[in-house]
């Protein structure tokens, strides 16, 4: 046991990621754009507890035939409706979209479309099997956006009121930065890859602020100490001393979640899978910001020295 | 900060063991724990709680209902009016009132004589009953704010937010009521009946059931009456909208007559009945018996009496379920309804008609339905990904940091093992996304140790002694670790605040994961790193 991997990483390790910034804001920056204008022109593909509608997913006797059931439901005049392969090939997802009407009278249209889609599967489809149905009304469906937005919101002010208060305001405003950051871009990856956007999206993004706060609040950390440590040292060399310094931990923290998230989203099943994805890239993209968004963003705002005499 | 005195070391173990106690329960068979049907042979002092699975587990239908505020404000508006108009009736002189008008939140009335006014307001006051249960909320006293127009005679009681927010709220708990009882019938297990918000009802029934059956009983109002019908205009004539007074056209359950003119004013209604059960017809079918109470028996005997030879209906939610001729006066207060019924929606009609109707109409907002076999997979599904993720995070700690790493790994199970306590001492639901939770806090909560062991390998290279080194990592690294995880939380929280369902269900054991994973990662293994670091005394940190 007196073998450990960690003997052969590094210390004091000098890699100049600050020198880098330039790069780094422009990658990010078309990054940001990209995402918005994906975002804007695409659009997320709204999970139906967002859009308000319903959804079954039915097993059929040996693989199912999409060609069979396609028409079935098509020809019911519901609208726009998906049917896919979900996680195998005797499942299968049939999403229909929101039926119009507002209030009780919308609830209900939702409630009497799934009704005829299983009306006419039972009397078109041999031995069909209901595995799990979702019917959600559009006055649900909206406040569950509001919910969502709030949330995530909410979660952004909190951080940076946190960090005001443990740190400076430079700090607070470069973690928050950092934060947007990343969840625009998982909304922009989502956009472009028009993944289903959901409920449990949502609690990603939200996980995803917290282990990216996680870990930009780990380098600030130390960059606070090497502050009060090197007096005299400058900004940019504190910065990058600090971020070298918390590697290691950065990209061993980062492996394990990851391998924690690669099994999820390889053996945890469909309905898991959205959101271990929005997981993987939100660490990946969480771990790069705080390295090279959230660091260099203190040496554009400034921080005074002065201020961290204990 | 390695040393820990005896009774801290006795505290710490002790918390672990408790975890463990409480964990234990879901790794033992039913029959020894005991369960829903079974009794257990653990002694009763040993926690046999189980971790509570979220209905996306174990399957089950979730609903969530919204009361119509609307008809509910309606049937206030109507009572009032009802009252007035009885009221200004009830002694002599009468007086005379018409132009009955329900407007928003206002029922208005116009005197024949405005010269009655005084005396129209004092007869009319009971509808002001000051109300006990307004008085203690602050509302205010009255539940109608009463003005009158002298020169016109027209008085308008306009009801208070206040007495609509409380008749909301009753009609919420009635409902509940109402609906407990209805689904007590289908003897599913557990089920959960509550109030959400103010106008709100979740409703959650776990196991294998029928959506569209729960959905059938839960949400018909069922109000039943009995009419007689209505036989002075024809129906081809009503239906060209020519309605006599005191008329009423329904629809009617049967397509050889679809629609059917009933006089309004019932001859009896459910609330007189007292037991219903599903029965069968003197010819085979099935039916539903009926019994009223003292005066609806009475009441229904004269009717039908004075109307042999005609027909009465029976009226479920203004739709004609029946209209037999009367062949004979109907004394005994009990009778059977034929209406074309399957064994099982005799079954249901019967057990709507025990159970009483909704005071309000409910819509489905929010439905949701996982079968068992979807639960199970997603068990199985989340237990894999959650071995499989375990054990890769384990030996990577180890090939990393070589024995400092089974330390970390050890922590990391006493931290699995005491979120499984915590859930099931808490029993709070574990849902699917719950399980990611736990996954996701497997591969984040070995930070706190990673942090510890960079700090302890950093002043191991600065020539440290071992025990030094160690000392000087857990002191440095503290307050990272707690600003960490407390940012994590924070996003935790508002998951949980943001959540419904399955979604709190991952805020659950995040927030749980966290308390654990700090106390794990940084006291729990730092005890045991203290341990080995005094009993091996190691010359040299493997790190």
């Amino acid at each position: 046991m007196s073998f450990a991997l960690s003997r052969y990483i590094p210390l004091g390790t000098k890699i100049p990621f600050v020198e880098q910034r330039f790069i780094a804001f422009g990658l990010s920056s078309i990054a940001i754009v990209v995402s918005i204008a994906a975002f804007l022109i695409i659009g997320l593909n709204f999970g139906i507890d967002f859009r308000g509608g319903s959804q079954i997913l039915i097993v059929t006797e040996g693989p199912a035939d999409l060609s069979e059931i396609r028409p079935v439901v098509l020809s019911l005049g519901l609208g726009d409706v998906q049917v896919q392969n979900f996680g195998n090939d005797s499942t299968v997802r049939i999403r229909i979209e929101r039926q119009s009407g507002e209030g009780t009278e919308g609830a209900n249209a939702q409630q009497d479309a799934i009704k005829t889609v299983k009306a006419a599967l039972d009397a078109n489809i041999e031995g069909w099997q209901e595995r799990a149905t979702s019917v959600i009304s559009p006055k649900v469906s909206g406040e569950l956006v509001n919910a969502g937005i709030y949330a995530v919101f909410g979660a952004l002010i909190c951080m940076l009121i946190y960090i005001w208060f443990r740190f400076e305001w430079q700090f607070s405003v470069g973690a928050v930065v950092a934060l947007a950051h990343d969840v625009i871009l998982t909304i922009g990856m989502f956009s472009l890859s028009k993944l289903e956007f959901n409920l449990s999206i949502i609690a990603a993004i939200l996980t995803i602020v917290g282990y990216s706060m996680n870990d930009t609040v780990v380098v600030y950390d130390r960059i606070r100490e090497n502050l009060r440590k090197y007096k005299r040292m400058s900004l940019l060399d504190v910065l990058n001393q600090s971020i070298n310094e918390t590697l290691s931990r950065t990209t061993i923290t980062s492996i394990t979640t990851l391998l924690a998230l690669f099994a999820l989203f390889f053996l945890g099943g469909e309905v898991l899978r959205g959101f271990s994805f929005a997981m993987i890239w939100g660490v990946v993209v969480g771990t790069y910001s705080s390295i090279f968004v959230a660091a260099p963003i203190l040496l554009v705002l400034g921080v005074q020295r002065g201020e961290f005499e204990e | 900060m390695l040393h820990f005195s005896k009774l801290k070391q006795a505290i710490i173990w002790l918390l672990v063991v408790v975890g463990l106690v409480f964990a234990l329960p879901n790794a033992l068979p039913e029959n020894i724990r005991g369960g829903q049907d079974v009794v257990g042979t653990l002694p009763s002092f040993v926690p046999s709680k189980t971790v509570n699975l979220g209905l996306d587990l174990q399957g089950g239908t979730h609903l969530l209902y919204e009361v119509d505020v609307e008809s509910v404000k309606q049937a206030k508006l109507e009572a009032a009016a009802d009252d007035a108009r009885q009221f200004l009736r009830s002694e002599k002189p009468i007086i005379p009132a018409t132009g009955f008008r329900i407007d928003g939140d206002a029922v208005s009335f116009r005197l024949a004589r405005p010269t009655q006014m005084d005396m129209a307001l004092e007869r009319i006051k009971p509808i002001n009953t000051v109300d006990q249960a307004l008085l203690l909320t602050g509302g205010t006293k009255a539940p109608f704010v009463m003005t009158s127009d002298p020169e016109s005679g027209r008085i308008t009681l306009s009801l208070t937010t206040e007495a609509l927010d409380k008749e909301i709220r009753d009609a919420v708990a009635r409902s509940i009521e109402v609906i407990r009882q209805r689904i007590d019938e289908l003897g599913t297990r557990e089920p959960t009946i509550q109030r959400k918000g103010d106008d709100r009802i979740i409703v959650e029934v776990p196991g294998k059931s029928d959506p569209e059956r729960i959905k059938e009983l839960v949400g018909k109002t069922a109000k039943m009456s009995f009419h007689m019908l209505d036989t002075s205009v024809s129906i081809t004539e009503a239906m060209a909208g020519r309605i006599p007074p005191g008329a009423k056209l329904v629809e009617g359950s049967n397509p050889s007559e679809p629609n059917i003119l009933i006089r309004r004013r019932p001859l009896v209604d459910g609330e007189d009945l007292v037991d219903s059960r599903p029965s069968f017809s003197q010819n085979g079918q099935p039916a539903v018996s009926f019994r009223f109470n003292g005066k609806g028996a009475r009441r229904f005997g004269d009717a039908t009496a004075k109307n042999v030879g005609r027909r009465f209906a029976i009226v479920l939610d203004d739709t004609v379920i029946s209209a037999p001729v009367i062949n004979s006066p109907i004394l005994g207060g009990s009778g059977i309804i034929e209406g074309g019924f399957t064994t099982e929606s005799a079954n249901d009609l019967s057990i709507l008609l025990r159970a009483g109707a909704l005071p309000a109409k409910l819509t489905v907002l929010d439905q949701g339905t996982v079968g068992p076999e979807m639960g199970a997979d997603s068990i199985r599904a989340g237990a894999f990904a959650l071995i499989i993720g375990f054990v890769a995070v384990v030996i990577f700690m180890v090939l990393v940091y070589g024995i400092m790493g089974l330390i970390a790994d050890a922590a990391l199970i006493a931290n699995v093992l005491m979120i499984v306590g915590a859930l099931s001492a808490l029993q709070a639901t574990l849902t699917l996304p719950g399980i990611a939770g736990i996954i996701l806090t497997i591969g984040m909560a070995v930070d706190a140790n990673v942090l510890i062991f960079g700090r302890v390998r950093e002043e191991y290279r600065n020539g440290k002694t071992p025990i030094n080194a160690v000392e000087t990592g857990f002191t440095k690294a503290r307050s990272t670790i707690l600003d960490a995880n407390i940012t994590t939380l924070i996003a935790a929280v508002l998951l949980l605040q943001f959540g419904s369902g399955p979604v709190k269900g991952f805020g659950v054991t995040l927030a749980i994961g966290i308390f654990t994973s700090v106390f794990t990662a940084f006291v729990f293994s730092r005890m045991l790193t203290s341990y080995w670091l005094f009993k091996a005394k190691p010359k040299a940190l493997p790190i």
